[in-house]
């Protein structure tokens, strides 16, 4: 009964979605408030019949009901209720229910806090945001519904896919989605400022919180997912340039630089024309990245889907949605006046720089991640692009966009004044020289250029320190003066200072990682030591352990310091789970500050040695610790006074002034 | 400056970025693409000894070898070809006889396939895709891989 009601309640939901993608811009283009007026309780109630269908599937999958394919296919009564829960997304049909759920979320958030929009743009916003909704909820009805029954209900269910039993998984996608699901708003805003044909710098305003809280949920969900498969898949990777990984990392660059230019909007009303762009790209790179992972066309452990219909369904999808925007974009998008004017030397130049450096990296990105799959479907060729292309094209972009990125928040708007500039960063110049000459001085047998990699991420950390340093003037005036400072200035300034400090700390842990990271291989028999840095490894022996639904086979170490101090034990195994006939890499980690001794072991054979993999890698948790700082310095943005006041005062007037003629509003 | 020239330093600083980027691009196509290949057309195609490809297909029964260490001997077959394949290193945790495989290395002179990395990022009712592609071209597709992929007993109805 409970799954029927829950495909009873998708199918309202999508017919709520046609009424609220129809009716509001009648409404809006026949005048008539009373139309517009639908789209937002249309829009809590599309959520509310969503949600209540993504409640009826975990109510499924809590009580498993394996008269229901989707929890006979991906869970198991001896699983913790936990990963019970988290398999709900842990396959295609519920992570495509998890989307939607999202999806009408932020509409739903857009119709009850959206009160001090424009009537016009807010009801076509929402009328947009309803077409993707009924798009996907199409979907899911017709090609993944995970309602569907089986006759005769079995006694026992499959299980999860072990290496997605995992804490990770808990996290890791509904972070990711809501970062992907997140931009739908700025392209919703978008297409709605297309069709009116109109746009201020107040829209920049309006979109800016939803781009910030879409990119800050996408920044964890990445940095999730990496470490995730850092410890999961067991030989301490962190990004692999698998098409997965890109397929998230793509609409992050290009929300990146939408964050961006959306400022030089507010601030200057300039680049209207471009940030319109990047908000439809950023989400066309969401729906290509869901098309990637959810249509089955890479070869990779997130590609549930074995059906082709699917496939040609979501790129039905895509080519709708982004060749429809694209080309309203191309029909209206003259039509929106000019913005102002700056020197190539100004705030506005560094943001354009920054947005030129990101969206050519992220094409590369693109280039990199599809070209294997064009030529297939051209030649049949079969190829892989592996890391070195992306180290060889994302790099060389990357390295001097970040090495650039400290001027920007010292240079003035409109016209900046670079030697001013350069003198304020000579000291975070000096920083990063000393560092990289010491690193010179100290490393040994890595990469020529890793030192000066290590310089570029302390001069973004130093450069976002003399940011704020610069602003409250702290050591020019008394401290009490520079901290009454500190505390007027804009939460955004200490946003961006944050934010930019956060890159330069996930930059210097990928950079140690690479460079120095070092690594033992070998068949190690009980009694046997190994060495890596300045650790010494000895194993102990095996012994086993019993889970829930697997069984564990356990390696313990003992961890020395060299001379001989005792620093403690890991314990990494073998899980294997007898339901799956699979077995999955357990890994052992011990943090060193931020720098940490990695673990894992494989099958012993017949003497009783076992296979080692031992790493360690230093300062390897800076790349997710920066991910962290980059995650509040996108809340302190969020938090700042401008965007929480919302909707400022000569745009409010306008509306006013516009609803004068409508008083029923 | 005026609009215009500003207009123009914008689109040629840009243009001169994305240059630089297809170079970049054009650079890396050249050196860092690998052919998947199966063992079939290995033999075909002639590849020289030294050029990185990938091979994938199905470990052949019996054929792995451990030796003292890790270094591990096995067979890549498509069921028409057999080649051998030196590997030193743990193996992934889906690595099994009569499973898809795909081993990324180069051939040395001796017609043997050296490995410096084992691809299994398939589960047992997974293949990779490639794998799949090469099997059902050579006819030794086994139907239960797909079968064993689709349903569970009973089969699904609405």
């Amino acid at each position: 009964m409970i799954p029927e009601l829950g495909q009873y309640a998708l199918m309202l939901a999508l017919g709520l979605a046609v009424v609220q993608g129809v009716m509001p811009i009648v409404g809006t283009r026949s005048n008539d408030p009373a139309l517009m007026s639908i789209a937002a309780p249309a829009a809590l109630a599309q959520f509310a019949f969503v949600a209540a269908a993504f409640a009826a599937l975990a109510v499924s999958y809590v009580t498993s009901d394996f008269s229901v394919l989707n929890v006979y296919e991906n869970s198991n009564t001896q699983m913790p209720l936990i990963y019970r829960l988290t398999s709900i997304w842990g396959n295609h049909e519920g992570s495509m229910m998890l989307w939607v759920s999202i999806l009408t979320f932020f509409g739903a958030l857009v119709a009850a806090f959206g009160n001090n929009l424009p009537a016009v743009l807010k009801a076509n916003a929402l009328a947009v945001q309803a077409w993707i909704a009924a798009a996907f909820e199409l979907f899911i009805l017709l090609t993944s519904n995970p309602f569907v029954r089986i006759p005769n209900a079995p006694f026992e269910g499959q299980d999860l896919n072990p290496i997605l039993q995992d804490p990770g998984l808990a996290f890791h996608p509904p972070m990711l989605y809501l970062g992907y699901v997140g931009f739908s708003i700025a392209f919703s805003f978008a297409i709605a400022a297309l069709i009116e044909g109109r746009i201020d710098a107040a829209w920049a305003r309006w979109v800016r919180p939803w781009v910030l809280v879409a990119w800050m949920c996408l920044t964890l969900g990445i940095a999730g997912g990496s470490y995730w498969a850092y410890y999961e898949l067991g030989w301490g990777g962190f990004w692999f340039w698998d098409p997965v990984e890109n397929a998230s990392l793509m609409p992050w660059l290009a929300g990146t630089a939408l964050l961006h230019s959306a400022v030089v909007m507010e601030k200057r009303g300039a680049l209207k024309v471009w940030t319109i762009l990047l908000a439809i790209l950023t989400f066309s790179l969401s729906l290509i990245g869901t098309f990637l992972v959810r249509s089955g066309v890479l070869t990779s452990v997130h590609a549930f889907a074995v059906d082709p219909r699917r496939g040609i369904f979501i790129l039905g999808i895509l080519i709708l949605f982004i060749g429809g925007a694209l080309a309203l974009y191309a029909w209206r998008a003259p039509l929106l006046k000019q913005g102002g004017l700056f020197a190539p030397i100004s705030r506005e130049g560094a943001l354009v720089f920054n947005n030129l450096f990101l969206t050519t990296a992220c094409a590369t990105v693109l280039v990199g991640t599809l070209y294997p799959l064009a030529l297939e479907a051209l030649t049949g060729a079969k190829i892989s692009v592996g890391p070195p292309f992306f180290d060889m094209t994302f790099g060389p972009l990357f390295i001097p966009l970040m090495a650039v990125m400290p001027f920007g928040p010292l240079l003035g708007w409109k016209r900046g004044d670079l030697y001013g500039a350069a003198q304020r960063l000579i000291a975070a110049a000096l920083a990063a020289a000393v560092v990289t000459a010491a690193a010179f001085a100290l490393e040994r047998g890595g990469p020529v250029m890793a030192p000066f990699g290590v310089g570029v991420a302390i001069f973004v950390m130093a450069g976002a320190v003399t940011d704020i340093v610069e602003r409250t003037l702290i050591l020019r005036v008394p401290l009490r003066v520079a901290a009454r400072r500190a505390l007027g200035l804009p939460r955004s300034a200490w946003g961006t200072a944050f934010a930019h400090f956060g890159i330069g700390v996930t930059l210097l842990g990928i950079v140690s990682v690479t460079a120095w990271g070092s690594e033992r291989i070998a068949e190690i028999k009980p009694g046997d030591s190994l060495t890596v840095s300045h650790y010494r490894l000895t194993f102990d022996g095996t012994f086993g352990r019993t889970g829930s639904n697997y069984r564990d086979l356990v390696g313990r170490f003992t961890v020395h310091r060299l001379n001989g101090d005792i620093v403690g034990t890991m314990q990494p195994s073998r899980r294997a789970f007898p339901d799956r006939n699979m077995a999955t890499t357990e890994a052992a980690l011990m943090d060193r500050g931020v720098s940490q001794i990695y673990v894992s072991i494989g099958d012993p054979n017949k003497d009783g040695a076992i296979p080692v993999r031992l790493y360690f890698k230093p300062l390897v948790l800076l790349i997710w610790l920066g991910a962290g700082i980059m995650f509040l310095g996108g809340a302190l943005s969020l938090s700042d006074r401008r965007l929480r006041v919302g909707a400022p005062r000569p745009a409010r007037s306008k509306q006013k002034s516009r609803a004068l003629p409508q008083p029923a509003e | 400056m005026t609009r215009k020239q500003r207009r123009l330093t914008l689109i040629g600083g840009g243009m001169t970025v994305l240059a630089i980027a297809v170079a970049l691009m054009l650079n890396a196509f050249r050196g860092s693409i690998v052919f998947f290949n199966s063992p079939s057309d290995v033999v075909q195609n002639h590849v020289p000894p030294g050029t990185r490809i990938r091979l994938g297909g199905l470990v052949k029964d019996g054929s792995i070898v451990r030796s003292d260490g890790l270094d591990v001997r096995f067979e890549v077959t498509d069921g028409k070809t057999e080649i051998p394949v030196t590997y030193h290193g743990v193996l992934p945790d889906l690595f099994r006889a009569g499973q898809g495989v795909v081993a990324e290395g180069a051939l040395d002179r001796g017609g043997v396939f050296d490995a410096d990395t084992i691809l299994a990022k398939h589960d047992e009712t997974y293949m990779p895709k490639e794998v799949a592609d090469a099997l059902k071209k050579s006819g030794h597709w086994k139907d239960d891989y797909a079968q064993r992929a689709a349903l569970p007993v009973g089969g699904a109805s609405q």
